[in-house]
């Protein structure tokens, strides 16, 4: 097989309940989430953490255990995050 | 030395293994892989022994691996390699090739490579093939279920060393791979754990380096294999090589060096208290079992510590000359 | 095209095909000793030693692992041939069904000989016979000429783009391995010319990422096991298209049977390898006596030639297959692919011959062709069995 030439399974169905949430402003960018992460479901830009992809997560929670900060926590799946996993202020609507 | 930065901006660069893989939640194994793969600086081409790596990044038509990609059966990784590395070695010779140095690194777990691979591993270290070979150690046949291998530690319960009336678990202690490889006198051999991801990530770096064979024996912690939940894989991993039961060190041209001294060492029970496998442990007329692993760990760390002391002008004196 | 000449030196069937080998210039050649397949890899390593071909040469620590290495040097883009016997093609087997299923182009010679227990070093097909089902092509030289121009023809047949399976190319152990004979060798840049340049479509040093050797689940698996039958069902019109080939270059045609005699025959003998000489003399003494004899050798065993075969066998009215194996509990190898794929009128019977290296002498043939005059006796006959062992005949 060639890379690419199939889609990636996506594997968030796998969680059996929680999803990690990220509160960007404790993160400092370390990455031990993202080296740590089995299914490459921490994204990164340019060595700036962006967030979860949910698609591949399959909620490990290795994640938040190595979280040096306390910016990732588990949520219930049910919690409403905006796309990056940020949790969302009362009313729905993240600031900035 | 690569900044987890540096890593994460190849890995933007060049994905070279990738998520959507059926590996169980929590599973230490893509830790190594992405750690070894992103370290390298140039090409590579990956051969797997069969096992959980294999069959959970592979399925037909998925595939995990961005890089060159080959798994042919379970006990021959290591002459599959050489194989790679015999082609290489013609077609560069006969031009047919470009210039740039491809590593060849073969990703296999500890039945591949203390049992049933040991044979063709030890024929490819005497020939002197260079190419990386990576054992993630999670102590047992993982990807049948369970079962004992021998790299399963004394005591611990597996499908074939269940505790019973009678049995205690594996009624052996573990065979010293490492060991085994460093008397091939090969130029490059460490021990690592995904804990401590820069030491495994120098020591990648130096084995690739090497013109010869280099072996890296990296612990990998098992969720549903060690009993764990799978969050605390991550903890587990260090706390083995806290405890000493899982030392970093590195075996350069024979001379032996830690590479991490635990600054408070932990209590070997933290760890086994944390995995199903070693449950029965915790009773009573179990002590005996649990001081014999002590001792088991302990003499394997000061022999390690001797060795060490003993190679220290080896090595002042070779980075005296290199500065 | 005109024929090209030739130096004619003596060499054992050994030697000449580590000649074949050395002109070839293959790229990796893993090796591992075994008796009677040594003289091959110690020529070859002679050649490589004086400078005179520069293939890497893999000394390595076991037939299992030669194959792997095989496997690994062929995937990645190198031209990678081998060569094992008896044990040592045992313990490859696995790895040749492997190398089959993923494609590779595998050239190995094979010096047939027996399996253990009891452990003997002699000639038969019963290494060949396990390997039957792999998925490789299986060719066998009657002689050490065949041995040549077979090992020759190999890489076209393995890398062709219809094809890309291993080709094992049979010689009977010592029979062939180590009889020297009058062999006729090509010029180098005639083998060169040949067999061409190595392709395959994704070498793994290629610079494009692929990934082999994938786990394929029932949704899978059969269509790719399918297409690999396929593959080498091609290969009887691909070493058709290559003996023809090879014929009109060179000379020499061996097709994937040798009918010898058959014109008008009402007898005649199937068989593989160097016992093909023997009753070829056979057939030509019978012949001046009279007797409407012939024989039909069989090169190419997989893909079975079918057709061919009952083409050959024409009009004949009785047919012994010999085979130099065994498959115990049922009937031999060679003659239950004939019995299942042949639909002519001729009556099929079953005979056992050479196992572990036993000699099989005119008389023997004779003996065949004159119960070939007699009604069947059915079951499997065993020719050439001594005192007692000759009433265990079924």
């Amino acid at each position: 097989m060639l890379p690419g030439d199939v889609a990636r399974p996506r594997t968030g169905g796998w969680r059996t309940g929680v999803k990690p949430s990220v509160d960007f402003a404790l993160c400092v960018d370390c990455l031990l989430c993202w080296i740590h992460c089995p299914d490459t479901a921490v994204q990164q830009v340019h060595g700036v953490f962006q967030g979860f992809d949910y698609d591949l997560c399959k909620g490990c929670e290795v994640c938040s255990e190595v979280c040096p900060t306390g910016a990732i926590q588990m949520v219930a799946e049910a919690t409403p995050l905006d796309p990056r996993g940020a949790i969302l202020p009362e009313g729905g609507r993240r600031d900035g | 030395m690569a900044s987890l930065k540096q890593l994460a901006l190849r890995e933007e660069e060049r994905p070279r293994f990738s998520g959507g893989h059926s590996l169980c939640a929590g599973c230490g194994i893509p830790t190594i892989v992405r750690t070894v793969l992103d370290s390298i600086p140039g090409p590579v081409v990956a051969v797997s022994a069969t096992g959980c790596l294999e069959v959970a990044t592979t399925r037909f038509p998925f595939t995990a691996w961005g890089v060159p990609w080959l798994h042919v059966a379970f006990e021959n990784a290591a002459a599959v390699a050489s194989g790679v590395e015999a082609a290489y070695r013609s077609m560069a010779n006969r031009g047919r090739l470009s210039g740039e140095r491809v590593t060849i690194v073969v990703f296999a777990g500890d039945g591949g490579t203390y049992d049933i691979g040991l044979q063709a591993l030890s024929g490819a270290l005497e020939r002197g093939h260079r190419f990386l070979y990576v054992c993630y150690d999670n102590e047992a046949y993982m990807n049948t279920g369970i079962q004992r291998s021998g790299a399963t530690p004394f005591a611990a319960s597996t499908t074939t060393s269940p505790v019973g009336s009678v049995g205690r678990g594996k009624a052996e202690t573990r065979k010293d791979l490492t060991a085994i490889v460093v008397a091939h006198h090969i130029p490059y051999a460490a021990q690592a754990s995904t804990s401590h991801w820069q030491d495994l990530s120098v020591k990648v770096e130096r084995a690739v380096a090497q013109e010869g064979p280099s072996f890296l024996n990296v612990l990998s912690t098992c969720p549903p294999g060690w009993g764990h939940d799978a969050r605390d894989g991550a903890r587990l991993a260090r706390l083995a090589v806290e405890s000493r039961y899982w030392p970093l060190f590195e075996v350069v041209e024979g001379h032996y060096r830690l590479t991490h001294y635990p600054a408070h060492p932990t209590a070997l029970v933290e760890w086994l208290e944390m995995q199903k496998r070693f449950a029965h442990l915790r009773g009573v007329q179990s002590v005996d079992l649990e001081s014999m692993i002590e001792h088991e760990i302990m003499s394997q760390w000061q022999d390690l510590e001797r060795r060490t002391v003993e190679s220290k002008s080896w090595f002042e004196e070779r980075d005296s000359e290199s500065a | 095209m005109a024929k090209t000449m030739l130096g004619v030196e003596v060499l054992t069937g050994g030697e000449a095909t580590a000649h074949a080998m050395r002109q070839i210039r293959p790229d990796v050649v893993p090796i591992y000793p075994i008796t009677p397949q040594t003289p091959i890899i110690q020529t070859f390593s002679r050649f490589v030693a004086d400078g005179k071909v520069d293939t890497v040469l893999l000394q390595v620590e076991s037939e299992h692992s030669a194959m792997s290495a095989a496997v690994g040097a062929a995937l990645a883009g190198a031209r990678t041939m081998t060569a094992t016997a008896s044990q040592g093609l045992a313990l490859m087997v696995e790895i040749i069904y492997i190398a089959s299923g993923l494609r590779a182009p595998i050239v190995m010679a094979v010096g047939n000989r027996a399996l253990s227990a009891p452990i003997n070093i002699h000639g038969d097909h019963s290494d060949g016979m396990l390997a039957r089902d792999s998925g490789a092509v299986q060719i066998y030289a009657e002689n050490a000429q065949e041995a040549y121009d077979l090992m020759v023809m190999a890489p076209r047949i393995a890398e062709h783009p219809a094809v890309l399976l291993p080709v094992l190319v049979g010689q009977d152990g010592f029979s062939v391995t180590h009889s020297a004979e009058n062999v006729a060798l090509l010029r180098d840049e005639e083998v060169q010319d040949f067999v061409g340049p190595y392709e395959i479509p994704y070498p793994l040093l290629g610079g494009r990422p692929s990934s082999q050797g994938l786990f394929a689940m029932p949704d899978a698996y059969y269509e790719i096991k399918v297409r690999q039958i396929l593959a080498l069902e091609a290969a009887e019109q691909v070493f058709a298209d290559t003996a023809r080939a090879y014929a009109l270059r060179f000379g020499r045609h061996l097709g994937a049977i040798e009918p010898y005699r058959m014109d008008d025959a009402e007898r005649a003998i199937v068989l593989i390898g160097s016992t093909a000489g023997t009753a070829k003399d056979v057939v030509d003494e019978l012949r001046e006596r009279g007797e409407k004899v012939g024989l039909v050798v069989l090169r190419l065993f997989r893909p079975f030639p079918h057709q061919a075969l009952a083409d050959a066998l024409g009009g004949v009215a009785r047919v012994a297959v010999l085979d130099r194996a065994t498959a115990p509990g049922t009937f031999p190898p060679l003659f239950a692919d004939i019995r299942a794929g042949y639909q002519g009128s001729a009556e099929l019977r079953s005979y056992v011959y050479g196992l572990g290296g036993r000699d099989t002498a005119p008389q023997d043939i004779e003996k065949v062709y004159a119960e070939l005059r007699q009604p069947a006796k059915g079951g499997i006959r065993y020719l050439g069995l001594t005192g007692e062992d000759q009433h265990g005949e079924s």
